[in-house]
């Protein structure tokens, strides 16, 4: 494909570091006009702030931004917009009472005679949808149209707007099979009508299938671009879950006992109300630990809420230490299962921001002797507790009494460590347990997992790092679109098998 | 938790007292604009309130139903509730406590029978929003506004006088008021004592409210239950990975501060007024809210700023009979003070403050507005 020599939209080594944190180090792109830019990355990995950037929500640290070949100042997203830039966002951005001519000139409405010119309106918005095949009825209600629809709205609203740049913020995460061959249909058009766009997603057959080139992005650096003609789904699934570092972890083998976890064809559903477990069946046995590997939404999430019973199952079983817990509450789980749960996603669930972190290290015990005795909080107890724990744990704070939230993400993690392996437990779920946080921390929360496994306790570990899963697992399991696909022992799994596995692709036996 | 620990107590009272102080400024101005002598209207105030034992006696009798109006929104505060219907729960409270204390001449403990009676109607009042917001996920704002409304039009009815073509008088209007649609006096069995009698009119009320105000600081900051109430309000989410059962704990909640409110509708008819009419609104339940949010929500806060209110409320007569004028500028002061505690950003602008470094419970307003 023969590109115009000055790339429509320019990245130079964009850097954005928030407090404590690098999101984005010396990134830099091109897209070019009729092309379609992927940028490939786990959850985390810096895609969407890259883009904030790229709109004008964020500004970065360091680092240009050149459209048609001149450095631009993107102060707000109108800057952007005026430069031709458009954004369809993941979580549309449209009124859902509003019609759909409403919703594409909000903002930017024609006036005639000091009032909204509705027809001119409805004229360029048929306009562009035959241009461009994005067939909509102007007048239908936002929140009647289904959510492939909506999207079109939502592209129609930066053609209207004169974008010749858009970006695409993980499009396909909404949509069904059959919406996503609709959306690509219409990517193409855009491609031929010479729009640059920048996909962004974390799957990698639909990268294969509609990129010109690929990029892909990890802890905030580009670290690899990759050609689709020549790029099989394993490689991708490496650059993307990475490689350079291995850490190793001293263990010796495990002397797994009787079955812990038993889960048996469970099913569920995700926050949408579609199927995200279709039937997951794995057992955890004492002592050992099992891996689940797999590329971000595949239903790692949701299964780990199943167990601990966060999220209701629509079907199957979940047996812990040999005892029905599949519709028990998170307590009954905790107390009655003896099962502790480092949560993927720990500001919503692990911690409360506000409180000390003394309260937050008895966050799930607190109606426990000793920290409560007759309904009342024993504050003693619960200082005493926590000096033990910070220090046994290293957590890092100015005191006790600090909140919570004020600490940094891996003390903040330490914290809630802290506070699940302190207790007498059968059962450990580990989900995301070191995401973004230190190397250090990393190293003391490895061992102290393998010191849980060899305790006795059974470890269900959930991680997006396959580094982390290989370094840690006695089997691995490998979860595809809700479903195991495979479990293999730790010692028979090589990097390019589970790659082929996460990516979805079952070796036929031999 | 360090409740006590003076530098925190410091960092919550500023923006209160800024807040206050600076409503009290505006006020000045606008009296000095429309040609008042605001000096002489402050003096009266202060007289009204606090001039001699009788002020006193007001100030403090103003501010017993403002304490637990006040405790009755910041329970809910706590669990990340906005109660908009203590004045409904008050209502409620003061009916059931009136049905009471009419009826039953000789019953043992009548009066303790009277005032959980209050309590219990607000309960119910609690109760209702709290089951339609946990079944069917309807916003407590919008279902306590209209509690509001059910409660008064429901008291008005239990002691309408009936009319002239023969309708039906209410269960609880007093036969020998003739045309005026109001209860019969409550029977001296089921009164709240007096501390001092007339004319200083002061009734157990107050101890009673205090006391309550006490017993919630320590349920909210001390018991399992304000430790899971507090966890509910700060993020819920953890609350159930905490084991916490959210949907109980915002029922248990809404019950609570209704039977708050509840028993402020009682004690208010129980110590002073005697009887209900319809004429006894529950504004005081939306004074709750100013009380609540001035006080920080902490009981120990809601001590405080319904003590400040209830001056305020007390000497604005002395204050209009003083300087002449209008009574009703203590409504706007008051407004405004809630204006500056809602909106703690105009105070820290206006006085260069820091903002609070720390993540100190803060109030949330509407969480999950309309969801």
């Amino acid at each position: 494909m023969s590109h115009p020599a000055v790339p429509a939209l320019e990245a130079r080594s964009i850097t954005k570091i928030f407090p404590g944190v690098v999101a984005n180090q010396e990134v830099s792109l091109q897209v070019h006009a009729g092309e379609i830019l992927a940028l490939l990355g786990e959850n985390g990995a810096g895609k969407s702030t890259l883009m904030n950037v790229l709109f004008g929500l964020y500004h970065p640290t360091q680092g240009e931004i050149w459209v048609d070949g001149r450095p631009v100042t993107l102060k707000t997203p109108r800057d952007a917009i005026a430069l031709g830039i458009g954004m369809v966002h993941q979580h549309f951005q449209l009124v859902p009472v509003m019609t759909v001519i409403d919703n594409i000139m909000l903002g930017d409405e024609p006036i005639r005679y000091g009032l909204l010119d509705r027809r001119h309106a409805e004229e360029r918005i048929r306009a562009l949808s035959h241009q461009y095949g994005l067939a909509v009825d102007p007048h239908s209600v936002i929140e009647d149209l289904p959510v492939g629809i909506r999207q079109r709205v939502e592209i129609l609203k930066a053609l209207y707007r004169n974008a010749k740049i858009l970006i695409l913020d993980e499009p396909t995460a909404v949509l069904t099979p059959q919406e996503i061959e609709g959306l690509f249909a219409v990517m193409e058009t855009l491609k031929r009508q010479g729009k640059a766009m920048i996909f962004i997603t974390h799957k990698l057959k639909e990268v294969l299938r509609i990129a010109d080139r690929i990029l892909v992005l990890r802890g905030g650096r580009v670290v690899g671009a990759a050609d689709p003609q020549t790029a099989t789904q394993s490689q991708l699934a490496a650059l993307m879950v990475g490689r350079e570092v291995i850490l190793t972890v001293e263990k010796g083998a495990a002397r797994p006992g009787a079955a812990v976890l038993e889960v048996t064809d469970l099913q569920a559903k995700n926050d949408l109300g579609e199927p995200a477990l279709r039937g997951v069946s794995l057992q955890v046995r004492a002592g050992e630990i099992v891996g689940v590997a797999g590329v971000q939404g595949n239903g790692q999430t949701e299964l780990v809420e199943v167990i601990t019973g966060l999220r209701r199952a629509s079907g199957g079983q979940v047996r812990i230490g040999g005892v029905d817990r599949t519709h028990a509450s998170p307590g009954q789980i905790t107390h009655a299962g003896h099962c502790s749960h480092v949560p993927e996603d720990r500001h919503a669930y692990g911690m409360v921001d506000s409180y000390t972190v003394a309260d937050n290290l008895i966050l799930n015990q607190y109606a426990q002797p000793p920290f409560a005795r007759a309904a009342t909080i024993q504050q003693a107890a619960i200082a005493e507790h926590a000096e033990k724990l910070v220090k046994k744990f290293d957590v890092r704070t100015p005191s006790i009494e600090t909140p919570g939230g004020s600490l940094s993400g891996g003390n903040q993690q330490k914290m809630v460590v802290a506070r699940e392996f302190s207790r007498p437990i059968q059962l450990l779920i580990a989900a995301q347990p070191t995401r973004g946080i230190d190397v250090g921390s990393i190293e003391f929360i490895h061992q102290q997992i393998v010191a849980k496994r060899d305790e006795g306790v059974a470890v269900l570990l959930v991680s997006a790092e396959l580094d982390e899963i290989l370094a840690l697992s006695d089997r691995i399991a490998v979860i595809y679109q809700g479903r195991i696909l495979d479990v293999v022992d730790r010692a028979a799994a090589t990097r390019e098998g589970l790659g082929l596995l996460m990516a979805g692709v079952k070796a036929e036996p031999t | 938790m360090h409740i006590f620990s003076l530098r925190r107590a410091g960092q919550l009272l500023v923006v209160p007292i800024l807040a206050v102080f600076s409503a009290l400024l505006v006020g000045a101005l606008l009296m000095w604009l429309f040609g008042d002598d605001p000096l002489a209207a402050y003096r009266g105030l202060w007289e009204g309130a606090f001039g001699s034992p009788r002020a006193w006696s007001t100030t403090v009798r103003k501010m017993t139903p403002l304490i637990l109006t006040g405790l009755s929104v910041s329970i809910a505060f706590k669990a990340g509730l906005f109660n908009i219907g203590a004045s409904g729960q008050f209502v409620v409270g003061t009916v059931c406590s009136v049905a009471v204390g009419v009826n039953f001449e000789g019953m043992p403990a009548h009066l303790l029978l009277a005032l959980l009676a209050g309590v219990g109607g607000g309960v119910l009042w609690g109760l209702i929003p709290g089951l339609l917001k946990v079944f069917t996920g309807a916003h407590e704002v919008i279902v306590t506004i209209m509690l509001n409304y059910v409660a008064s039009l429901f008291a008005a009815w239990t002691v309408y006088a009936g009319g002239t073509q023969g309708q039906t008088p209410g269960p609880l209007w007093d036969v020998n008021a003739g045309p005026i649609s109001r209860t019969a006096e409550v029977l001296a069995s089921a009164r709240l004592p007096w501390i001092f009698g007339e004319p200083y009119r002061v009734h157990w009320g107050v101890l009673l409210a205090i006391g309550v105000a006490l017993a919630m600081w320590w349920l909210i900051f001390k018991t399992t239950l304000g430790f899971a109430t507090r966890t509910v309000g700060a993020n819920s989410k953890a609350a159930r990975y905490a084991g916490i059962n959210v949907r109980w704990i915002t029922v248990l909640t809404l019950m609570i501060a209704g039977g708050v409110a509840g028993l402020a509708g009682a004690i208010e008819t129980l110590g002073l007024n005697h009887r209900f009419a319809p004429e006894f609104t529950g504004g005081v339940g939306f004074d709750g809210i100013t009380v609540a949010l001035l006080g920080q929500t902490n009981p120990l806060g809601v001590l405080l700023s319904a003590f400040l209110l209830g001056a305020l409320d007390a000497g604005s007569a002395r204050m209009q009979f003083d300087s002449g004028v209008a009574a009703d500028i203590i409504q706007v002061i008051q407004a405004l003070v809630l204006a500056f505690v809602a909106a703690p950003a105009i105070i820290r602008q206006l006085y260069r403050l820091r903002k609070p470094g720390d993540l100190s419970e803060s109030t949330v307003f509407s969480s999950g507005w309309g969801r």
